[in-house]
């Protein structure tokens, strides 16, 4: 493992308002890793996600990719330093097929200028036709799911499980090091929960992306996660395999309000 | 973890059904079947053209327009509709691909019409060649889309909306006012003409050959048009057209997706500054001038009217509807036209609307008793009321004479007939069942009285506005996406 860690977030802090979100948060993502966060509602999971990727700034403290501070840089040039994520309530481009929705998140890795393509330069047809392989690799990633006449398919036609699926696939085509998955297995029945579960390992192993996972399914977690980050009201309560976390009284506490529960 | 060590493999292995078939697809292919004949057939080889091929085949139809008709008609119906096109195109790159709503876009307008009447009229004592002339314009008109985009590019939506109108606004008081402006160094200078505009501006020089005449100038914005729609639909399947309407369908998600989106929007903003400034340099060498008045609110809701009744983002669909839009009022303009035209779409709709067949006979039937009882009524018991005569000649005014009311001064009763008639449209809606099929050719009957002792006396006026306005109601209402667009999905 690298020394430097390709994830590192150091005394993080945001609020809303009076309400602290994140609380001097610190949080390590070592290359090629699998980290799970899990917390009730409102424990800052989501925020987590905004503020690596740069759709908020923090209040203070300092997030780094790699080294590289990314506090104040705007979200695309996040994205395009090897950051991706997918949206827990689903922010497809709807009106756009399957394909042009894969065929957009390239944007950050391709060149050619607006000019060039109206007049279809031998360079910008090389590019297109490359913008198009990268897509049907990325979709191709998904089994058969995503494959064939789905490719043409407009966004808003596809199942919830499909549209999840292709959520992954736009974030992949930017290319990034470190996926963050915002709720992966929300809404899906157990055999596609179950899917996923082997899709993320699939992610790491094929893929070679390390992965910060936001997960409510706790098979799911069980099944993947090679560390688990519990948050509750911005604080980290737990850190470490699943079974310590998952047997952490603070972390059932969170759940359960389990030791109020026994001591009245 | 490898994908087969103990953990049942994906559904489709479980013996789920095989990809291919899902209810969704169904629903499409059904569709497609629907159009089956001559209509189904025309429909599927129409997607399966190149865009190109598509662009060629429509200008060659519009191009053999001149063809067949006179010279006056090519001016009322083909010039405007055509610079209405271009126009709309334009204004399509900002509303329909990026969703950025710029109600300041007739500025850019105005603004290549005057810099190319600055470049080429004896006010200015300029005449520059339009291969020069051409250039200069488009980018300084993108420039100025630059412009107005930069402080704008943070907003969406209303407020977007809100601060290019304004610079609509203060284009217009501007070029009213700019006539003497006092530069540092310069002294007092004429920019614009102020409310008497730039006169005399030349036609298009291109190496020493003019464009000018109606021909000619109607065959140059069939070549722009051609060029620029070509342009924009390799633009709109390309990295940059896919970056714009992933901004138009989810800002916040584009900008995660390595989309910058401020700089995105400042590039279509410019894009569509360039083509309407273009077609002001075209729309200034048609009109020969530039003038203020030209380049307002109205001109900008004709333009939206197009774009919206031909579908946002469908390029084909604008043609249409410029089509729809400017050729309407112009046909309108005659009674001899307009008299055909109101009856054809009364008939239209009533056959589209009124099923079975039987029920159909019925009420024609009985909207024509109802006349020749209303007459033979009002000739027996009041015959001033009968007294008039339709306007224009031929059969069917004659015969109308015996049909419907002519009162000999239809002013005031017509006023109030017409009061009586929107309320009875208002309210005909409500009524069902054995009354709606009473009440129809009543309703029907009084609007015709309208028609003929009201609208059709003022046609070249206020009528045919209005009956454009009606027309462009009833085919939203019918098509809300517009002619050719499809219908955009928000939530699901």
């Amino acid at each position: 493992m690298a020394d430097t860690p390709l994830l590192e977030l150091d005394q993080a802090d945001k609020s809303f308002g009076g309400l602290r979100v994140i609380a001097d948060l610190d949080l390590v993502v070592n290359e090629h890793e699998i980290v799970s966060v899990i917390g009730p509602n409102g424990a800052g999971k989501t925020t987590l996600f905004n503020l690596i990727t740069g759709i908020y700034p923090p209040d203070s403290g300092e997030i780094r990719l790699d080294g590289r501070n990314l506090v104040g840089l705007q979200p695309h040039v996040i994205t395009g330093l090897g950051i991706a994520r997918t949206f827990q309530t689903l922010r497809l481009f709807l009106n756009m097929t399957v394909k042009e929705n894969v065929m957009a998140a390239q944007y950050g890795h391709t060149k050619v200028g607006v000019l060039r393509s109206m007049v279809k330069t031998p360079a910008a047809r090389r590019e297109e036709k490359e913008i198009h392989r990268r897509a049907e690799e990325k979709l191709s990633f998904f089994g058969d799911r995503l494959m064939g006449y789905r490719w043409d398919q407009f966004a808003y036609s596809l199942s919830y499980a499909n549209r999840r699926r292709l959520e992954i696939a736009r974030a992949m085509a930017t290319e990034p090091r470190l996926l963050l998955l915002d709720e992966p297995a929300a809404g899906m029945n157990p055999k596609e929960t179950h899917e996923i579960t082997e899709l993320i390992g699939k992610l790491r192993e094929d893929g070679r992306y390390t992965i910060l996972v936001i997960e409510h399914d706790m098979h799911v977690v069980e099944g993947i996660s090679d560390r688990v980050v519990a948050l509750d009201h911005g604080v980290k309560i737990a850190e470490g395999s699943f079974e310590s976390v998952a047997t952490d009284e603070r972390v059932i506490e969170a759940y359960l309000g389990l030791r109020r529960a026994t001591t009245k | 973890m490898s994908p087969d060590d103990g953990i049942p493999g994906p559904a489709e292995s479980a013996g789920a059904p095989r990809i291919g078939v899902d209810e969704w697809v169904a629903s499409v292919e059904e569709k497609r079947e629907r159009y089956s004949g001559l209509r189904g057939v025309a429909l599927r080889e129409w997607d399966r053209l190149p865009a190109a091929a598509r662009v060629l085949l429509c200008v060659g139809l519009a191009a053999l327009f001149p063809l067949v008709t006179s010279d006056g008609n090519v001016f009322r119906y083909g010039l405007f509709t055509l610079v209405y096109g271009l126009l709309a195109i334009g204004l399509n790159v900002v509303v329909g691909f990026a969703g950025l709503l710029d109600l300041g876009y007739v500025a850019f307008f105005g603004f290549g019409a005057y810099t190319y009447g600055i470049l080429a009229s004896p006010q200015y004592n300029n005449h520059w060649q339009a291969e020069a002339a051409i250039p200069v314009v488009i980018v300084a008109t993108g420039v100025l889309g630059l412009l107005v985009g930069l402080p704008s590019r943070r907003l969406f939506g209303d407020y977007l909306a809100i601060a290019t109108l304004f610079f609509g606004q203060a284009f217009y008081v501007f070029v009213n006012n700019a006539n003497r402006i006092k530069f540092p160094f310069f002294g007092h200078t004429n920019l614009t003409g102020g409310s008497n505009g730039i006169a005399g501006i030349e036609p298009f020089n291109f190496f020493g050959y003019k464009v000018q005449g109606t021909r000619g100038l109607y065959y140059l914005l069939l070549i722009s048009i051609a060029i620029v729609l070509i342009f924009l639909f390799a633009v709109h399947d390309s990295r940059t057209g896919r970056a714009w309407r992933a901004l138009r369908e989810d800002p916040l998600a584009a900008e995660a997706m390595s989309i910058p989106v401020n700089r995105l929007k400042l590039l279509a903003f410019v894009f569509g500054a360039a083509v309407a400034g273009f077609t002001g340099a075209i729309y200034a060498t048609i009109a020969t001038a530039a003038l203020p008045g030209d380049y307002n609110v109205g001109l900008l809701i004709t333009i939206y009217a197009i774009m919206i009744l031909g579908g946002f983002g469908s390029m084909m669909g604008i043609f249409v509807g410029a089509i729809v839009v400017s050729s309407v009022p112009e046909l309108l303009r005659s009674s001899a036209n307009a008299r055909p035209l109101f009856y054809g779409a009364i008939l239209l709709a009533i056959l589209v609307k009124i099923r079975p067949w039987r029920r159909l006979a019925l009420e024609l039937g009985g909207l024509i008793a109802f006349g020749f009882a209303v007459h033979a009524i009002a000739s027996a018991a009041y015959p001033r009321l009968t007294d008039g005569k339709a306007i224009g000649s031929g059969l069917f005014a004659r015969a109308l004479d015996h049909w419907m009311l002519f009162p000999r001064n239809p002013e005031h009763i017509a006023d109030v007939a017409y009061i009586l008639m929107v309320a009875a449209i208002v309210i005909f809606p409500q009524a069902t069942g054995l009354w709606r099929a009473l009440l129809l050719p009543a309703l029907l009957y009084s609007v015709m009285f309208v028609w003929e002792n009201l609208l059709l006396q003022q046609i070249g006026g206020a009528t045919r506005l209005i009956l454009l306005g009606a027309l462009l109601v009833a085919l939203m209402n019918a098509r809300p996406q517009g002619l050719f667009g499809k219908a955009y999905v928000e939530i699901v």
